[in-house]
């Protein structure tokens, strides 16, 4: 891989891991990035895996959204780089 | 959507492997039987785990292939060299071996047969498993809506699904067209390249189509294709992206 190749993917990547922790989908969710204050889903942030745990950046300003670190017995989550995170939930 | 009402966290099980496949000299699917599946939408992905002797483990997210029609899922898995997960999937399991894995996940980037408008799929290499996952549902629900299908790969020793392509463009609402870039076979007109504006323009849906556009591959080819379409005037909160990375797989 060369320096200049993007290493991130996407928060689609981060499915799984949140599944292990919420009942919901939380890929499909609107989130609102608390440094610049662009709206999108959550699947659309960055995502940097080879860090100790997950890292998703706010696709437009590069700010640090949201962090979820795993260890054998805990999850760890800071969401502090989010305003808000809207899930949908079903009407039924 | 009726598998999120089923509120649960998702855990992991184990299925079987039921039958492989080889689809290229890198990438074999693998089918498994999953007794406690719940069904997924074309596009969702599982994560595998392996746990090895000494209790290490590596979990690789992978999309699924098939699209659920009540019995069995399917994996496509390429092979990453010196991947910590995808040389056992595609050298070593085999028919009856268990395998451990959590899914479905993801709920963004998916195809229902109730959307409406045109689908444009745009997939580069093995980024066209999910994209092959929603033509499979497209076919197995009969869906009317108009199916454009781009596949950006090296060269056509590197196609995978070759056969089951050639189904699903039997269909009149299915179109499929191969971009070649490395090499190109005998006969085609475009010389090996990448996808461009030029072809963008000349084969997918436009605009004015209002399409609902996914594209799936590593993420310098996402980053890409995306831009071109935006710049073509497409509306980004219709252009749907998975990207993948040298770690396998979807990541």
């Amino acid at each position: 891989m060369t320096a200049d190749e993007p290493t991130y993917l996407d928060g689609n990547a981060a499915a799984g891991a949140m599944r292990e922790v919420f009942a919901v989908d939380i890929t499909a969710a609107t989130g609102q990035c608390a440094g610049c204050g662009d709206r999108g889903a959550f699947a659309e942030a960055r995502l940097y895996v080879d860090a100790p745990g997950m890292v998703a950046r706010c696709r437009r300003c590069d700010d640090v959204m949201v962090r979820v670190v795993s260890t054998p017995d805990s999850t760890y989550l800071d969401f502090r780089g989010l305003t808000y995170l809207r899930i949908r939930t079903p009407t039924t | 959507m009726e598998r999120t009402a089923i509120r649960r966290r998702l855990t992991w099980q184990t299925g079987t492997v039921t039958e492989v496949r080889e689809e290229t000299s890198t990438a074999r699917t693998i089918a498994l039987d999953v007794p406690d599946w719940p069904g997924h939408l074309a596009g969702q992905h599982l994560d595998v785990r392996l746990t090895a002797p000494d209790g290490y483990r590596a979990s690789r997210s992978y999309s699924i292939a098939s699209a659920w029609t009540g019995a069995g899922i399917e994996l496509t898995v390429e092979q990453v060299p010196d991947g910590e997960v995808s040389p056992y999937l595609v050298d070593v399991l085999k028919v009856g071996d268990p395998l451990e894995i959590r899914g479905p996940v993801g709920g963004w980037f998916v195809w229902k047969p109730e959307q409406p408008g045109p689908v444009q799929l745009i997939g580069g290499g093995s980024g066209v498993v999910p994209l092959m996952a929603m033509l499979r549902a497209h076919s197995a629900a009969a869906s009317t809506a108009p199916a454009r299908l781009l596949y950006s790969v090296r060269r056509p020793a590197s196609v995978i699904y070759v056969s089951d392509l050639k189904d699903v463009a039997m269909s009149e609402e299915v179109a499929i067209t191969f971009a070649y870039t490395r090499e190109a076979p005998p006969g085609e007109s475009r010389e090996p390249k990448r996808i461009d504006a030029e072809l963008l323009k000349s084969v997918a849906f436009q605009p004015g189509d209002e399409p609902t556009t996914y594209v799936c591959g590593p993420t310098p080819f996402v980053e890409t294709v995306a831009d071109l379409l935006v710049a073509a005037g497409h509306d980004p909160a219709r252009v749907r992206t998975e990207r993948f990375g040298p770690t396998g797989g979807p990541r």
